[in-house]
């Protein structure tokens, strides 16, 4: 179990760790912006948008999972924090979903 | 790299973990309360330009990333593709200073 939530961690880091510059490049584009946003309404896109929301709840979640066994010495919650690093992309995932 | 400078990383990769949490927390409840009822650009400028608190906000959250991101793609460079050295190092500079400079150009954008 840890050993998944360990590689989903390092997975969704390197994702967004590439996705970044395509958000900042897309942000700054400002004013002109409305032309990429009509691209983002393609539902493959919007799929696309919610699998980055997951990915950044993912790596959020992972996150906080590595922080409190380093820092807070909560080795024996290994199993609770993997369950609460799941159940924080379910709740992120199906806030997007339902706001989209 | 020396050990310490392996060490001064790690300590900068909890630090900003540290402050992203917070970014990341604020971030996820923005993002799914502005996609409510689609997204435009005048929309999203009205409300953002000249928005002090969260241009410092986006700022720190900028910032932060660009040390984390690449301290954390150097360590996969090396477990995983057994890369190493200062073509790693270097690249990882680079890649920290892209992220820092096209993020504060998005930042400045929308708050600016």
């Amino acid at each position: 179990m840890s050993r998944h939530v360990a590689l989903a961690h390092r997975i969704s880091g390197i994702a967004l760790a590439l996705f970044l510059p395509l958000h900042f490049w897309a942000l700054g584009l400002g004013l002109q912006m409305d032309g990429f946003l009509a691209w983002t309404e393609q539902p493959l896109v919007k799929a696309a948008e919610w699998g980055l929301v997951v990915l950044l709840a993912a790596h959020f979640g992972c996150g906080l999972r590595v922080l409190a066994i380093e820092f807070l010495d909560w080795h024996e919650w290994q199993k609770s924090l993997a369950a609460a690093a799941a159940a924080l992309v379910l709740a992120a995932g199906l806030a997007f979903a339902l706001a989209l | 790299m020396s050990y310490r400078s392996d060490t001064t990383l790690w300590i900068l990769q909890r630090v900003s973990a540290a402050v992203l949490a917070l970014c990341v927390a604020v971030h996820l409840f923005t993002i799914v309360y502005a996609v409510r009822g689609g997204l435009s650009a005048a929309e999203i400028l009205a409300r953002t330009k000249g928005n002090q608190a969260w241009l410092a906000f986006y700022s720190i959250f900028v910032l932060a990333v660009a040390v984390h991101a690449p301290i954390g793609l150097r360590a996969v460079a090396a477990e995983w593709l057994g890369w190493r050295g200062r073509s790693r190092d270097a690249c990882a500079f680079l890649f920290a200073a892209l992220l820092a400079w096209m993020g504060m150009r998005a930042v400045l954008a929308v708050f600016a």
